[in-house]
């Protein structure tokens, strides 16, 4: 009976040896596909900023680019066209301005809702929830008369420019509730430890409960500076007239154009890449970081 | 718990965020509805005429752009949300089986979600050029003739693809990453039941992974419609501000595109209630669509 059995059940494990290994060819190779789908685009960008004018109007185009040919002077004249270094730098400081001020505002009011028993609670933060169904260009309108009120956008100073371009992020509510989750998993105990030792409340948020939301606080800061260095629609509504007050997205919509009036492919994509380099090599370094956030959170920043 | 209620405390913590969100959120929601109702307000001359229910209403609705921004937006929604869901669930699928090179795959995926919707838009549209580009290369060697997508007087219906096509390489990181994480997290007691019987491999897909993942593709899919109602971004990118290709400026207007342009008329009669029109519209759309997919997926989901 058991030397019967023996061959046809390995004759069933080597069918379903088999049958493994096409199905992993087939993963696999579908998988590349999806791949070579996702990075084309970055490669005919980064290709492009790296071709001359005369490579460019080949037909068919050029595929492969040897070392050697990389016009890097692309970007020098791409930079030469815009104050590149001048967006950046702006968009630096409206991430970091909405950002501190996302964390401030955002950490105290989650303290607030996960650890403080005030009247009314329940009640607030369902209505906070519940507004984020609302699309936010619901709120545009309002906020550019506000901001052009409140004199930020008339004689626009620099400043005025920040300010207008700052203060409408520098809350969130799907960060509150991000960070209320958070703060909700820290153990009661703790507080009523330190209460016995008579520490503050104030001191209680500083020395405990920060610390140990520190991954999502670093989540936060990154997907909000994400946002930022994305953010096109706001800006430019708010600060079209200065050139210098541009935001990185919004210097890229420049049309770059040779002395002929056709457009600079290469120079258009070496500003394009430009733009986006900054951006790969945060992801590149904080990859956990943002992966795990992203996949947590739930929306783009 | 025996504590009483610290509500001076509270708000003194609830300031900072509360105030923001009064001044920039709450009391903007309650102005579109004013706005709305106001005939011919001019913004800067601070003068309105009235008031009116419906007439801001008639007036958007009978915009012949509106029409346009309405089937456009629809095509977005109704194109790019079911192929880019279903693409992430298998793409998702696949990676949760393989164990080599999950990490670099996964990596790579994610891309997207970290460009430059600007940035990538620009590479898109010349990915898509009628002579320069390598989706016309690709099309002449296997023989099909060169199309002009996106460029001057490209057809509605070509640019309308190379958006769709974008649209739905940005959405997939992020679609990827959530199903990815639901199939981590389902136990593999299920798995191990079905091996058992020896079912094969497509009906676990349909009968075990889809119903344990249903509060996530319920979750995604309302993200995604109420994010495709409001697509506007992805158009600047590809095609600039005339909204289309050269030629054809507007072809691919959108009704968060409707509602900008209402903004940036900040002088003239009645563009801001327009915009208030516009916007309310888009809210009424968004909010039918999320309780029709809260309902159905009540029925549906397993939780």
């Amino acid at each position: 009976m058991s030397e019967n059995r023996k061959p046809t059940l390995s004759k069933k494990e080597q069918a379903a040896r088999k049958q493994k290994i096409i199905r992993l060819v087939i993963v696999y190779t579908l998988l590349t596909f999806v791949a070579l789908f996702i990075v084309t685009p970055f490669y005919w960008m980064i290709l492009t900023s790296l071709k001359t004018a005369q490579q460019i109007d080949r037909i068919p185009p050029i595929l492969f680019l040897k070392p050697g040919d990389w016009q890097l002077r692309n970007f020098a004249l791409a930079l030469q066209a815009a104050p590149y270094a001048r967006f950046m730098m702006n968009t630096v400081i409206v991430a970091a301005i909405s950002t501190f001020g996302t964390i401030i505002t955002t950490v105290l009011a989650a303290f607030a809702f996960a650890r403080i028993n005030f009247k009314g609670r329940d009640f607030i933060f369902m209505i906070l929830i519940s507004s984020m169904m609302i699309p936010g260009e619901m709120f545009v309108i309002t906020n550019f008369m506000t901001v052009n009120t409140l004199g930020w956008i008339r004689d626009q100073s620099f400043i005025d420019a920040l300010a207008a371009m700052s203060f409408p992020f520098m809350t969130s509510i799907f960060y509150l509730f991000f960070l209320r989750q958070t703060f909700k998993q820290v153990p009661d105990e703790l507080y009523l430890a330190a209460k016995v030792d008579g520490t503050s409340d104030f001191k209680y948020l500083l020395k405990v409960m920060i610390p140990i939301a520190k991954p999502t606080i670093i989540t936060i800061i990154i997907l909000n500076a994400m946002g930022t260095w994305n953010a096109y629609i706001w800006p430019n509504l708010v600060s079209p007239q200065n050139e210098n007050y541009r935001l990185v997205s919004n210097g890229l919509r420049n049309a770059y154009r040779d002395l002929s009036g056709q457009v600079a492919y290469n120079e258009q994509m070496s500003a394009a890449l430009i733009v986006t380099i900054p951006l790969l090599i945060v992801f590149l370094l904080l990859k956990k970081q943002i992966m795990r956030g992203v996949s947590r959170s739930g929306i783009k920043g | 718990m025996l504590e009483e209620k610290h509500n001076i405390k509270a708000w003194l913590y609830l300031a900072p965020a509360m105030i923001l969100l009064l001044v920039f959120t709450f009391y903007p929601i309650f102005n579109a509805f004013f706005l709305v109702f106001l005939r011919d307000f001019n913004f800067l001359a601070g003068s309105f005429d009235g008031f009116t229910l419906t007439e801001n209403f008639v007036y958007i609705l009978n915009k012949p752009d509106f029409k346009k921004a309405l089937l456009n937006t629809l095509m977005i929604v109704f194109v790019s949300v079911p192929v880019s869901v279903i693409l992430a669930l298998l793409i998702s699928a696949w990676l949760n089986s393989i164990k080599k090179l999950q990490g670099f795959f996964q990596t790579i995926f994610f891309l997207p979600y970290v460009t430059n919707a600007i940035a990538i838009g620009m590479a898109f549209a010349f990915l898509f050029h009628r002579n320069y580009g390598l989706i016309n290369t690709i099309f002449n060697w296997i023989g099909l003739p060169s199309i002009n997508w996106v460029g001057l007087g490209a057809g509605y219906w070509s640019s309308m693809f190379a958006l769709l096509v974008f649209i739905i390489w940005s959405g997939l990181a992020f679609k990827i990453m959530v199903f990815l994480s639901g199939l981590q997290s389902i136990d593999k007691q299920y798995y191990d039941a079905a091996k058992v019987d020896s079912t094969p491999r497509s009906r676990i897909f349909t009968k075990i992974t889809v119903p344990l993942l249903s509060p996530m593709i319920a979750y995604i899919t309302i993200t995604s419609i109420i994010g495709a109602f409001k697509e506007y971004t992805a158009v600047i990118g590809m095609f600039g501000v005339r909204l289309g290709p050269a030629g054809n400026d507007g072809a691919l207007v959108t009704i968060v595109a409707l509602v900008y342009e209402a903004i940036s008329r900040s002088g003239s009669d009645g563009a801001y209630s327009e915009a208030a029109a516009a916007s309310i519209i888009l809210f009424a759309i968004t909010l039918v669509f999320t309780l029709i997919n809260m309902q159905v997926s009540k029925k549906r989901v397993h939780f």
